[in-house]
């Protein structure tokens, strides 16, 4: 399939003319979706799907197009639509397709030999397994609203008439379970989730632990009162504030004057115990990959070093137009112009596991999920406030469940507010992984 | 975009092995925008997508594939897949006749984006940014965006269900960041029809514009939002979406069959404030979420899902109504061929009061007016949502007073709903959402009147 793409993608690129520059990505995926529910498949998905973006620059002027087909006139429509496209642009000196830069990219292993050859059988049983063994686990649980598990299975190619030629192949899978729990009068929710490359890596039981804790350990749940706290973030809910904070440090928001952290390289954002690294080479991350968007190598960065803003992440374009140099950060699928952006964050762990944390704290609350944050967080003032819930600590112990409580604060404030670092990184299926932190000095508000 | 003859040979294939009901869903969409930002036209992108998803259903198990090659192999091979993937082995199942079915579409469009020169789309951005632009020096950034969307679905069953439909889609957006002593803030503005470009003749981009920039403007000077329970005033038009949040999620019949909605169970009880009428309408002429066909066939339906603050009804799809031996009420969509289809909403709205809203504001000591709400979320299952506010300000004595910077309303879904002690005469529809559910976004439309909810928990970092 590789070398299929490939050869589409040399096809469209040779076709570029004097002062044109040509970036073709192709992609090819399959995937399977399995839901069950009460022991039975509800819906099993096969899918095969390809598509190809096509990026023309021309005197400064970029113009883009796509399409979810390999077929020869379909190539050729798109290649002609992203030419027009590219005059109406306004010319930018620094817009260009990417160049070779010399970086090498590091051999990852990202596709498992027994991913493709995993039965759907074997696949279906998986998700049985995981939902009867949550609806075994705890007399309180009545339900699993869903359960599925899912594979992929990724080639891309990219070719560019700079002289970029590589595809590559990635594969991962996951299982994912959404349960129901009561006490006859509350009814809460949970879900548990494992990733890998391989259905071999699953861990059902722990996916199925963390859906029954999750859901029924926050039954009888009510407001807790208003006021500043010590809060302790579950490694879920971490990675999705890493999530925020990996856009702020994005090229495109610096570029254009909408990074919080613009002018600030240097100084000391976070407390000296911290460290924030994209590190896509990381073969553990669930977002592992040997190239960015652009075809260049993907790279270790470090975005902050025991607390003082190293940098920014860049693409290309971004990198051209500050004067500085591609860390191989463009994120794109292939019917986007290529963004920049993290691919695998994460924060360096430290040496407590969560109940030390939780001794350590004495008097808080240990959020377990966060609702809203998409429309709660303003990325570019800092401002945020998000629905949380979660469990009460008191005297150095999880105490009474807490929900429909709001957690505020600004990104600058939290990260300078970091008090300490677990040691249980958690890899997720999102572009971060997980770490329980302590937060000193959060408004939690609720009665 | 494919005959009648080689849809039906399809449908066969698919059930050949059993299962009780087959569906092609074929879909072929074309759509362009264009982004100003930093000053300059970025990019023009033009996308193709074109496919069919092909589902089988037996018993409890739907097997679904699908394909972008539309030749009559690559659509048997889908058939095949599909049908694999049920694991039957019974008797074939029969399909009936096909009917072409031709529903009126509640949007007559005009001037299909095709037609239009790419030069009048970049213009309007252009006029846009300028515009934004002069409306004060701390405004140091803006973003525009302009997008159209033309999608010509077909889709047939062994129901004997032959229906299409062709949908176009114009929407504008601009984003502008302010910049003062305190910070940054933006302030945004979007409109979107199911119509053609006809829509800039009656949307003035420049007056969105300006309002998207005084919007950023108004919360440079913005105090923190108070943090507590607290009235809480939702503005006409802008705030719709709570409801969407609130309750409508939890009135889709597919979460409310598996236990995970607070309103399982609940058909002729009261559940909401007497002044509460919450409607679903998919025949909404001209708003966002409207349509002649919903993505399984079924003509769109406009449905009363609270009366006077008694549940009348849940939304269903196909699949879910089948199994209650009901009818779907249209309310089965699909983010595009390559998905099955789910309950989702279209345009949900709370029907207008007979309060002048002015009455509210006064009659309200202390508490906050919302003028504009962001997204949301909700688990259907507690009921509790949470949305963000991203224009609201401080009410004191009766009287709007000062901005207030952004923050989250949270609050209880069926709480809320029994918490509503004042509802406005001035019924207005707001910006147009795409609503996500299981990774899947889809166009809605959300509207209501000034409102006023009796006690919400405003997330702000104020004591």
């Amino acid at each position: 399939m590789k070398s299929e793409l490939l050869k589409i993608a040399e096809a469209i690129v040779s076709q570029a003319v004097d002062g044109e520059q040509v970036e073709v990505v192709a992609v090819h995926g399959t995937e399977t979706d399995i839901r069950v529910y009460q022991g039975d498949v509800e819906s099993f998905t096969a899918a095969d799907s390809q598509g190809v973006g096509i990026r023309v620059v021309q005197d400064g002027r970029q113009g883009m197009a796509y399409a979810g087909s390999l077929d020869t006139d379909v190539l050729n429509e798109t290649l002609e639509e992203a030419r027009d496209n590219a005059s109406f642009g306004t010319p930018d000196e620094f817009q260009g397709i990417a160049e070779p830069d010399g970086v090498e990219s590091v051999s990852l292993e990202l596709l498992d030999s027994s991913l493709a050859d995993f039965a759907n059988e074997d696949k279906i049983a998986l998700a049985i397994e995981l939902e009867s063994s949550i609806l075994q686990s705890d007399s309180r649980i009545i339900g699993v609203e869903s359960t599925d598990y899912v594979d992929s299975i990724t080639t891309s190619a990219i070719v560019t008439s700079t002289g970029i030629h590589r595809a590559n192949q990635e594969g991962g899978c996951y299982v994912a379970a959404s349960s129901l729990a009561s006490d006859g009068t509350d009814t809460q929710t949970g879900f548990g989730y494992s990733v890998g490359r391989s259905p071999t890596q699953l861990d059902v039981a722990k996916a199925s632990s963390d859906a029954t804790e999750r859901a029924t350990r926050l039954l009888g749940a009510k407001k807790a009162e208003s006021g500043r706290m010590t809060v302790i973030l579950d490694p879920y809910v971490t990675a999705q504030f890493l999530g925020i904070i990996g856009s702020t440090l994005s090229g495109e928001a610096l570029l254009k004057g909408r990074s919080l952290f613009a002018d600030r390289e240097g100084d000391q954002v976070a407390p000296n115990f911290l460290t924030l690294i994209d590190d896509p080479t990381d073969v553990d991350a669930f977002t592992a990959t040997e190239a960015d968007g652009e075809g260049l190598a993907s790279r270790r960065n470090t975005l902050i070093d025991k607390g003082a803003l190293r940098g920014f992440l860049h693409n290309s374009y971004t990198a051209r137009a500050l004067g500085t140099s591609s860390t191989g950060s463009a994120v794109r699928s292939y019917n986007s112009s290529p963004g920049a952006g993290p691919l695998a964050l994460m924060l360096t762990p430290g040496v407590h596991s969560q109940p030390e944390l939780i001794a350590q704290v004495g008097e808080g609350m240990l959020i377990q999920g966060v609702a809203g944050l998409h429309s709660g967080v303003n990325p570019v003032s800092g401002d945020f406030s998000a629905g949380a819930e979660g469990l009460m600590i008191r005297q150095g112990d999880l105490a009474e469940p807490v929900r429909e409580v709001t957690v505020a604060s600004t990104l600058q404030r939290m990260l300078l507010d970091i008090q300490n670092i677990g040691n249980d990184l958690e890899r997720l299926p999102m572009k971060s992984s997980g770490v329980s932190i302590v937060v000193n000095d959060i408004m939690v508000s609720g009665v | 975009m494919l005959e009648q003859n080689l849809v039906e040979r399809v449908l066969n294939e698919a059930l050949k092995s059993g299962g009780e009901f087959a569906e092609v869903f074929v879909e072929d969409k074309r759509s362009s925008s264009a982004l100003f930002d930093d000053a300059k036209v970025e990019e023009l992108t033009s996308g193709r997508d074109r496919g069919a998803g092909i589902r089988v259903v037996a018993g409890e198990t739907t097997g679904f594939a699908h394909t972008a090659d539309l030749s009559e192999e690559g659509l048997m091979i889908a058939a095949k897949a599909a049908a694999s993937a049920t694991r039957t082995g019974g008797a074939s199942s029969q399909v009936n006749a096909l009917e072409r079915i031709v529903c009126p579409s509640p949007n007559k469009v005009e001037t299909f984006p095709e037609l239009v020169a790419k030069e009048r789309k970049v213009n309007l951005l252009i006029q846009a940014d300028e515009v934004a632009r002069s409306q004060g020096a701390a405004i140091t950034q803006v973003s525009a965006r302009y997008g159209d969307s033309r999608r010509k679905i077909l889709v047939a069953n062994s129901d004997g269900v032959f229906a299409t439909d062709d949908q176009v889609r114009t929407l504008f957006s601009i984003s502008c960041v302010a910049t003062g002593d305190s910070g940054m803030q933006t302030g945004r503005e979007s409109i979107g029809r199911p119509i053609g470009f006809e829509l800039f003749d009656d949307v003035d981009v420049e007056e969105l514009a300006e309002r998207a920039a005084h919007r950023a403007l108004t919360k440079l000077n913005a105090r923190p939002a108070p943090s507590g329970t607290m009235p809480v005033v939702i503005g006409s038009g802008g705030g719709g979406v709570l409801f969407h949040e609130a309750c409508g999620h939890g009135l889709e019949a597919d979460l409310v069959n598996k236990q995970a909605s607070v309103f399982a169970g609940k058909v002729g009880e009261t559940v909401a404030s007497d002044l509460v009428t919450l409607i679903d309408d998919g025949t909404m002429s001209h708003e966002w979420g409207a349509f002649a066909i919903d993505d399984e066939g079924r003509p769109a339906q406009r449905n009363v899902l609270i009366k006077d603050g008694v549940l009348v009804d849940y939304m269903w799809d196909g699949l879910r109504s089948r199994s209650e031996g009901r009818l779907s009420s249209g309310n089965g969509r699909r983010q595009s061929y390559q998905v099955l289809p789910m309950v989702r909403m279209t345009n949900t709205y709370i029907a207008n009061g007979e309060t002048d809203p002015k009455d509210i504001i006064e009659d309200t000591s202390k508490g906050v007016y919302v003028a504009q709400l962001g997204g949301g979320q909700v688990n259907t299952a507690t009921g509790d949502f949470v949305f963000g506010m991203t224009e609201a300000y401080l009410i004191e004595d009766g009287e709007i007073t000062e901005p207030i910077r952004e923050g989250n309303l949270i609050g209880n879904g069926p709480e809320v709903l029994n918490q509503i002690d004042a509802l406005g005469n001035d019924f207005d529809m707001g910006s147009p959402g795409t609503c996500g559910k299981d990774g899947q976004g889809v166009p809605v439309g959300d509207g209501t009147p000034t409102l006023r909810v009796t006690s919400l928990t405003v997330g702000g970092t104020a004591g």
